[in-house]
Protein backbone atom coordinates (compact mmCIF):
# COMPACT_ATOMS: atom_id res chain seq x y z
CA UNK A 1 0.00 0.00 0.00
CA UNK A 2 1.17 2.94 -1.05
CA UNK A 3 1.29 6.32 1.74
CA UNK A 4 -1.21 8.20 -0.03
CA UNK A 5 -3.91 5.24 0.45
CA UNK A 6 -3.02 5.03 4.29
CA UNK A 7 -2.97 8.38 4.93
CA UNK A 8 -6.68 8.27 3.00
CA UNK A 9 -8.27 5.64 5.04
CA UNK A 10 -7.43 7.66 7.95
CA UNK A 11 -9.99 10.37 6.89
CA UNK A 12 -12.85 9.68 9.27
CA UNK A 13 -15.92 9.03 6.87
CA UNK A 14 -18.81 9.03 10.01
CA UNK A 15 -19.22 12.92 9.74
CA UNK A 16 -20.05 12.23 6.04
CA UNK A 17 -22.23 9.53 7.19
CA UNK A 18 -24.21 12.36 9.74
CA UNK A 19 -25.00 14.43 6.58
CA UNK A 20 -26.00 11.59 4.04
CA UNK A 21 -28.57 10.42 6.87
CA UNK A 22 -29.83 14.12 8.07
CA UNK A 23 -30.05 14.74 4.49
CA UNK A 24 -32.17 12.01 3.55
CA UNK A 25 -34.36 12.55 6.66
CA UNK A 26 -35.29 16.23 5.08
CA UNK A 27 -33.28 18.31 7.81
CA UNK A 28 -33.29 21.87 6.88
CA UNK A 29 -31.85 23.88 9.10
CA UNK A 30 -28.98 23.44 11.15
CA UNK A 31 -27.62 25.50 13.82
CA UNK A 32 -24.63 25.09 16.17
CA UNK A 33 -21.79 26.16 18.07
CA UNK A 34 -18.55 24.82 16.48
CA UNK A 35 -16.93 22.43 17.68
CA UNK A 36 -13.50 21.03 16.24
CA UNK A 37 -15.59 17.56 16.30
CA UNK A 38 -18.00 18.85 14.17
CA UNK A 39 -16.13 20.88 11.86
CA UNK A 40 -15.95 18.64 8.31
CA UNK A 41 -20.14 18.15 8.98
CA UNK A 42 -20.37 21.69 9.50
CA UNK A 43 -18.63 22.79 6.20
CA UNK A 44 -20.97 20.09 4.43
CA UNK A 45 -24.15 21.48 5.83
CA UNK A 46 -22.93 25.03 4.79
CA UNK A 47 -22.13 24.15 1.49
CA UNK A 48 -25.56 22.80 1.00
CA UNK A 49 -28.06 25.39 -0.29
CA UNK A 50 -30.96 23.24 0.68
CA UNK A 51 -29.93 23.71 4.17
CA UNK A 52 -30.23 27.51 6.43
CA UNK A 53 -27.21 27.23 8.39
CA UNK A 54 -27.15 29.13 11.82
CA UNK A 55 -24.19 30.06 13.71
CA UNK A 56 -25.19 30.56 17.45
CA UNK A 57 -23.17 32.98 20.54
CA UNK A 58 -24.78 30.08 22.82
CA UNK A 59 -26.27 27.04 21.99
CA UNK A 60 -29.76 27.20 24.37
CA UNK A 61 -30.71 30.01 21.32
CA UNK A 62 -30.47 26.52 18.90
CA UNK A 63 -33.03 25.02 21.92
CA UNK A 64 -35.48 28.01 21.11
CA UNK A 65 -34.68 28.20 17.24
CA UNK A 66 -35.68 24.21 17.12
CA UNK A 67 -38.85 24.90 18.34
CA UNK A 68 -39.81 27.98 15.46
CA UNK A 69 -38.36 25.56 13.26
CA UNK A 70 -41.20 22.81 14.21
CA UNK A 71 -43.83 25.24 14.42
CA UNK A 72 -43.38 26.56 11.16
CA UNK A 73 -43.10 22.65 9.61
CA UNK A 74 -39.12 21.85 9.40
CA UNK A 75 -36.70 19.77 10.52
CA UNK A 76 -34.00 21.07 12.47
CA UNK A 77 -30.50 19.96 14.14
CA UNK A 78 -28.76 21.29 16.55
CA UNK A 79 -24.25 20.42 16.88
CA UNK A 80 -22.73 21.62 20.20
CA UNK A 81 -20.05 20.08 22.32
CA UNK A 82 -20.67 18.54 25.97
CA UNK A 83 -19.91 21.43 27.67
CA UNK A 84 -22.54 23.20 25.91
CA UNK A 85 -24.96 20.88 27.04
CA UNK A 86 -24.72 22.99 30.77
CA UNK A 87 -25.86 26.32 28.61
CA UNK A 88 -29.14 24.83 27.45
CA UNK A 89 -30.96 23.11 30.52
CA UNK A 90 -33.65 25.86 31.24
CA UNK A 91 -33.96 25.87 27.83
CA UNK A 92 -35.04 21.90 26.95
CA UNK A 93 -37.71 23.17 29.41
CA UNK A 94 -39.84 24.06 26.17
CA UNK A 95 -38.61 21.00 24.53
CA UNK A 96 -40.76 18.90 27.51
CA UNK A 97 -43.91 21.15 27.77
CA UNK A 98 -44.13 21.72 24.24
CA UNK A 99 -43.18 17.98 23.45
CA UNK A 100 -41.75 19.13 20.00
CA UNK A 101 -39.33 16.70 17.87
CA UNK A 102 -35.70 18.12 17.81
CA UNK A 103 -32.43 16.58 17.41
CA UNK A 104 -29.24 17.39 19.28
CA UNK A 105 -25.73 15.90 18.21
CA UNK A 106 -23.12 16.39 21.37
CA UNK A 107 -19.61 15.74 20.53
CA UNK A 108 -17.90 14.41 23.75
CA UNK A 109 -15.36 15.76 25.79
CA UNK A 110 -14.03 14.95 28.92
CA UNK A 111 -14.96 11.76 28.59
CA UNK A 112 -12.07 9.61 27.05
CA UNK A 113 -8.63 10.19 27.19
CA UNK A 114 -9.01 14.23 27.75
CA UNK A 115 -6.57 16.27 27.27
CA UNK A 116 -7.71 19.15 29.22
CA UNK A 117 -9.58 18.54 32.79
CA UNK A 118 -11.92 21.57 32.16
CA UNK A 119 -13.87 19.56 30.07
CA UNK A 120 -14.05 16.83 32.71
CA UNK A 121 -16.99 18.01 34.60
CA UNK A 122 -19.37 18.69 31.88
CA UNK A 123 -18.17 15.62 30.15
CA UNK A 124 -19.55 13.53 33.47
CA UNK A 125 -22.92 15.75 33.82
CA UNK A 126 -23.73 15.45 30.22
CA UNK A 127 -25.91 12.55 30.28
CA UNK A 128 -27.60 12.59 33.69
CA UNK A 129 -28.37 16.21 33.22
CA UNK A 130 -29.52 15.93 29.55
CA UNK A 131 -31.77 12.85 31.00
CA UNK A 132 -32.96 14.67 33.68
CA UNK A 133 -34.50 17.47 31.97
CA UNK A 134 -36.50 14.95 29.88
CA UNK A 135 -34.15 13.97 26.95
CA UNK A 136 -33.56 11.00 25.48
CA UNK A 137 -29.59 9.83 25.54
CA UNK A 138 -28.09 7.54 22.46
CA UNK A 139 -24.20 7.34 22.56
CA UNK A 140 -22.32 6.36 19.41
CA UNK A 141 -18.56 4.94 20.16
CA UNK A 142 -18.03 3.09 16.28
CA UNK A 143 -18.58 4.60 13.31
CA UNK A 144 -19.98 1.44 12.18
CA UNK A 145 -22.99 2.24 14.42
CA UNK A 146 -23.02 6.48 13.60
CA UNK A 147 -26.47 5.32 10.62
CA UNK A 148 -27.76 3.52 12.31
CA UNK A 149 -27.78 5.75 15.40
CA UNK A 150 -28.22 9.03 13.96
CA UNK A 151 -31.13 8.02 12.33
CA UNK A 152 -32.95 5.43 14.94
CA UNK A 153 -32.51 9.10 16.81
CA UNK A 154 -34.44 10.90 14.49
CA UNK A 155 -36.99 8.33 14.04
CA UNK A 156 -37.16 8.34 18.04
CA UNK A 157 -37.48 12.42 17.93
CA UNK A 158 -39.56 13.08 15.45
CA UNK A 159 -42.66 10.06 16.12
CA UNK A 160 -42.46 10.93 19.46
CA UNK A 161 -42.29 14.35 19.80
CA UNK A 162 -39.42 14.88 22.08
CA UNK A 163 -36.15 15.64 22.45
CA UNK A 164 -33.16 13.63 21.60
CA UNK A 165 -29.29 13.64 22.10
CA UNK A 166 -26.75 11.84 20.16
CA UNK A 167 -23.56 11.52 22.22
CA UNK A 168 -20.49 11.65 20.23
CA UNK A 169 -17.94 9.53 21.88
CA UNK A 170 -14.25 10.59 22.12
CA UNK A 171 -13.46 7.20 21.18
CA UNK A 172 -14.74 8.12 17.76
CA UNK A 173 -14.00 11.43 17.35
CA UNK A 174 -10.34 10.88 18.78
CA UNK A 175 -9.03 12.51 21.72
CA UNK A 176 -7.47 16.39 21.14
CA UNK A 177 -4.24 16.65 22.21
CA UNK A 178 -3.54 20.29 22.03
CA UNK A 179 0.60 19.60 21.60
CA UNK A 180 0.28 17.40 19.30
CA UNK A 181 -2.71 18.25 17.13
CA UNK A 182 -2.82 22.29 17.08
CA UNK A 183 1.01 22.12 15.48
CA UNK B 1 -36.67 61.47 29.79
CA UNK B 2 -39.91 60.73 29.10
CA UNK B 3 -42.27 61.70 32.26
CA UNK B 4 -43.78 58.25 33.48
CA UNK B 5 -47.54 59.08 32.83
CA UNK B 6 -46.78 60.31 29.33
CA UNK B 7 -45.20 57.07 28.59
CA UNK B 8 -47.24 54.59 26.34
CA UNK B 9 -50.02 51.66 27.79
CA UNK B 10 -49.06 48.73 26.58
CA UNK B 11 -52.71 47.28 26.28
CA UNK B 12 -53.16 49.97 23.95
CA UNK B 13 -49.91 49.46 22.12
CA UNK B 14 -50.41 45.98 21.66
CA UNK B 15 -54.35 46.73 20.03
CA UNK B 16 -52.31 48.90 18.19
CA UNK B 17 -49.87 46.40 16.56
CA UNK B 18 -51.76 44.10 16.18
CA UNK B 19 -55.06 45.54 14.68
CA UNK B 20 -55.71 44.20 10.91
CA UNK B 21 -52.30 41.39 11.33
CA UNK B 22 -54.00 38.62 8.70
CA UNK B 23 -51.67 35.97 8.96
CA UNK B 24 -48.79 37.63 10.81
CA UNK B 25 -46.96 34.89 13.03
CA UNK B 26 -46.67 36.16 16.26
CA UNK B 27 -44.35 34.90 19.34
CA UNK B 28 -44.47 36.55 22.54
CA UNK B 29 -41.82 36.33 25.38
CA UNK B 30 -42.84 35.58 28.78
CA UNK B 31 -44.03 38.04 31.46
CA UNK B 32 -46.34 40.82 30.81
CA UNK B 33 -46.20 40.38 26.41
CA UNK B 34 -47.44 37.10 26.73
CA UNK B 35 -50.97 39.01 28.54
CA UNK B 36 -50.57 42.38 26.53
CA UNK B 37 -50.71 40.29 23.39
CA UNK B 38 -53.65 37.71 24.50
CA UNK B 39 -55.56 40.96 25.53
CA UNK B 40 -55.10 42.12 22.02
CA UNK B 41 -57.28 38.84 21.03
CA UNK B 42 -56.37 35.08 21.63
CA UNK B 43 -55.35 33.75 18.30
CA UNK B 44 -54.09 30.32 16.67
CA UNK B 45 -51.01 31.97 15.48
CA UNK B 46 -49.97 33.57 18.42
CA UNK B 47 -47.15 31.53 20.14
CA UNK B 48 -47.28 32.73 24.18
CA UNK B 49 -44.66 31.52 26.11
CA UNK B 50 -45.03 30.77 29.30
CA UNK B 51 -41.17 30.01 29.97
CA UNK B 52 -37.95 29.79 27.87
CA UNK B 53 -36.54 33.21 29.48
CA UNK B 54 -34.24 34.78 26.42
CA UNK B 55 -35.82 32.61 23.94
CA UNK B 56 -38.44 34.19 22.22
CA UNK B 57 -36.32 35.92 19.50
CA UNK B 58 -34.70 32.74 18.66
CA UNK B 59 -38.52 31.29 18.20
CA UNK B 60 -39.06 33.45 15.59
CA UNK B 61 -35.76 33.05 13.95
CA UNK B 62 -36.53 29.53 13.49
CA UNK B 63 -39.81 30.36 12.49
CA UNK B 64 -38.78 32.87 9.78
CA UNK B 65 -35.99 30.43 8.44
CA UNK B 66 -39.03 27.62 8.17
CA UNK B 67 -41.61 30.15 6.75
CA UNK B 68 -40.08 32.48 4.38
CA UNK B 69 -43.33 33.83 2.98
CA UNK B 70 -44.86 34.66 5.84
CA UNK B 71 -43.97 37.63 8.21
CA UNK B 72 -43.22 36.77 11.77
CA UNK B 73 -43.70 39.18 14.87
CA UNK B 74 -41.71 38.70 17.92
CA UNK B 75 -43.04 40.92 20.66
CA UNK B 76 -41.08 40.61 24.16
CA UNK B 77 -40.29 42.50 27.30
CA UNK B 78 -36.77 44.15 27.83
CA UNK B 79 -35.71 42.15 30.61
CA UNK B 80 -36.76 38.92 28.28
CA UNK B 81 -34.89 40.82 25.46
CA UNK B 82 -31.72 41.30 28.19
CA UNK B 83 -31.38 37.80 28.69
CA UNK B 84 -30.97 36.89 25.42
CA UNK B 85 -29.06 39.58 23.62
CA UNK B 86 -26.56 37.08 22.13
CA UNK B 87 -29.88 36.45 20.02
CA UNK B 88 -29.87 39.67 17.94
CA UNK B 89 -26.38 38.60 17.10
CA UNK B 90 -27.28 35.70 15.89
CA UNK B 91 -30.26 37.07 13.60
CA UNK B 92 -28.43 39.84 12.37
CA UNK B 93 -25.88 37.52 10.95
CA UNK B 94 -29.01 34.83 9.60
CA UNK B 95 -30.63 38.07 8.43
CA UNK B 96 -34.15 36.70 8.24
CA UNK B 97 -36.05 39.01 6.08
CA UNK B 98 -39.08 38.60 7.40
CA UNK B 99 -38.69 38.97 11.09
CA UNK B 100 -39.33 41.75 13.22
CA UNK B 101 -38.09 41.94 16.70
CA UNK B 102 -40.59 44.34 18.82
CA UNK B 103 -39.42 45.38 22.43
CA UNK B 104 -42.38 46.34 25.49
CA UNK B 105 -39.55 48.48 27.28
CA UNK B 106 -41.28 49.60 30.96
CA UNK B 107 -37.10 49.39 31.85
CA UNK B 108 -38.31 46.94 34.89
CA UNK B 109 -38.48 43.37 35.63
CA UNK B 110 -42.75 43.79 35.62
CA UNK B 111 -43.48 39.94 36.48
CA UNK B 112 -41.27 39.83 39.25
CA UNK B 113 -41.77 42.84 41.30
CA UNK B 114 -40.75 45.89 38.96
CA UNK B 115 -37.30 45.24 39.34
CA UNK B 116 -35.48 48.02 37.37
CA UNK B 117 -33.81 46.11 34.36
CA UNK B 118 -30.55 47.52 32.43
CA UNK B 119 -32.35 49.61 30.07
CA UNK B 120 -33.35 51.89 33.17
CA UNK B 121 -29.96 52.32 33.71
CA UNK B 122 -28.20 53.05 30.72
CA UNK B 123 -28.53 50.08 28.24
CA UNK B 124 -29.84 51.42 25.14
CA UNK B 125 -31.16 48.05 23.15
CA UNK B 126 -31.89 50.04 19.78
CA UNK B 127 -27.52 50.78 19.67
CA UNK B 128 -26.91 47.07 20.68
CA UNK B 129 -29.41 46.05 17.62
CA UNK B 130 -27.48 48.57 15.39
CA UNK B 131 -24.30 47.60 16.55
CA UNK B 132 -24.35 43.85 15.74
CA UNK B 133 -25.51 44.59 12.21
CA UNK B 134 -29.35 45.65 12.63
CA UNK B 135 -30.16 48.19 9.69
CA UNK B 136 -33.80 48.59 10.30
CA UNK B 137 -33.69 49.70 13.62
CA UNK B 138 -36.45 52.18 15.18
CA UNK B 139 -38.00 53.21 18.86
CA UNK B 140 -41.56 54.62 19.44
CA UNK B 141 -41.46 56.86 22.56
CA UNK B 142 -44.81 58.71 22.24
CA UNK B 143 -48.54 58.38 20.79
CA UNK B 144 -47.44 60.17 17.57
CA UNK B 145 -44.47 57.71 16.44
CA UNK B 146 -47.03 54.96 17.35
CA UNK B 147 -49.60 56.05 15.73
CA UNK B 148 -47.89 56.76 12.37
CA UNK B 149 -45.83 52.61 13.14
CA UNK B 150 -47.59 50.58 10.77
CA UNK B 151 -46.18 47.03 11.34
CA UNK B 152 -46.70 45.49 7.39
CA UNK B 153 -44.77 48.81 6.15
CA UNK B 154 -41.87 48.82 8.61
CA UNK B 155 -41.28 45.49 8.94
CA UNK B 156 -39.82 45.70 5.18
CA UNK B 157 -36.27 44.66 4.69
CA UNK B 158 -36.26 43.59 7.69
CA UNK B 159 -35.00 42.04 9.49
CA UNK B 160 -36.43 44.82 12.04
CA UNK B 161 -36.32 45.81 15.40
CA UNK B 162 -38.15 48.41 17.33
CA UNK B 163 -38.01 49.02 21.10
CA UNK B 164 -41.53 50.66 22.28
CA UNK B 165 -40.91 52.35 25.69
CA UNK B 166 -44.17 51.90 27.76
CA UNK B 167 -45.50 52.51 31.02
CA UNK B 168 -44.31 50.08 34.12
CA UNK B 169 -47.99 50.38 35.24
CA UNK B 170 -48.79 46.17 35.99
CA UNK B 171 -52.12 45.81 34.41
CA UNK B 172 -54.01 42.19 35.72
CA UNK B 173 -52.62 39.24 33.52
CA UNK B 174 -54.90 38.38 30.41
CA UNK B 175 -54.01 34.46 30.33
CA UNK B 176 -53.70 32.53 26.78
CA UNK B 177 -53.98 28.87 27.19
CA UNK B 178 -51.38 27.75 29.40
CA UNK B 179 -50.16 23.99 27.80
CA UNK B 180 -47.45 24.20 25.48
CA UNK B 181 -48.22 21.27 23.91
CA UNK B 182 -51.90 22.75 22.42
CA UNK B 183 -50.50 26.02 21.99
CA UNK B 184 -47.91 24.14 19.91
CA UNK B 185 -50.71 21.78 18.17
CA UNK B 186 -52.91 24.58 17.58
CA UNK B 187 -50.23 27.33 15.60
CA UNK B 188 -49.01 24.10 13.33
CA UNK B 189 -52.71 23.45 12.65
CA UNK B 190 -53.83 26.75 11.81
CA UNK B 191 -50.15 27.45 10.01
CA UNK B 192 -49.75 23.98 8.15
CA UNK B 193 -53.22 22.31 8.01
CA UNK B 194 -54.65 18.78 9.93
CA UNK B 195 -52.31 17.21 7.96
CA UNK B 196 -49.84 18.61 10.35
CA UNK B 197 -50.44 16.33 13.12
CA UNK B 198 -49.95 13.37 11.26
C1 LIG C 1 -34.42 31.74 33.41
C2 LIG C 1 -35.40 32.56 34.18
N1 LIG C 1 -34.98 33.48 35.07
C3 LIG C 1 -35.84 34.23 35.74
C4 LIG C 1 -37.19 34.06 35.56
C5 LIG C 1 -38.19 34.90 36.35
N2 LIG C 1 -38.84 35.87 35.48
C6 LIG C 1 -40.08 35.67 34.96
S1 LIG C 1 -40.63 36.95 34.09
C7 LIG C 1 -39.24 37.83 34.39
C8 LIG C 1 -39.05 39.25 33.95
C9 LIG C 1 -39.59 39.58 32.66
O1 LIG C 1 -39.32 40.94 32.49
P1 LIG C 1 -39.61 41.64 31.13
O2 LIG C 1 -39.19 40.77 30.02
O3 LIG C 1 -39.05 43.00 31.17
O4 LIG C 1 -41.19 41.65 31.06
P2 LIG C 1 -42.28 42.60 31.75
O5 LIG C 1 -41.59 43.65 32.56
O6 LIG C 1 -43.01 43.18 30.60
O7 LIG C 1 -43.15 41.67 32.53
C10 LIG C 1 -38.34 37.11 35.16
C11 LIG C 1 -37.02 37.59 35.60
C12 LIG C 1 -37.61 33.07 34.64
N3 LIG C 1 -38.91 32.82 34.39
N4 LIG C 1 -36.70 32.35 33.96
Amino acid sequence: MSDDKNIKSEIPQWPNTIYNTIKSKNFSQVCYVPDAGHSKLITLCESDTDIDCVTLTTEEEGVAMLLGTWLGGKKGLLLMQSSGVGNIINMLSLAKTCRYPMLMLVTMRGEWGEFNPWQNPMGEACRPVLEKIGARVFNVEDSINVETTISAAAEFAFNSQQAVAVTLSQKLIGTKNFLTDMK
Amino acid sequence: MIKEKNKLDRRKVAQKLLKGRKDILVITGLGGTCWDITSAGDDDLNFPMWGGMGGASMVGLGLAIAQPDKKVLVVTGDGEMLMGLGSLATIAAADPENLSIIVFDNEHFGETGMQKTHTAKGTDLVKVAEAVGFRNVSVIENQESLESFDIKTHSQNGPMFCVIKISNNNPTPVLPPRDGAYLKDRFRQALLGKKSAI
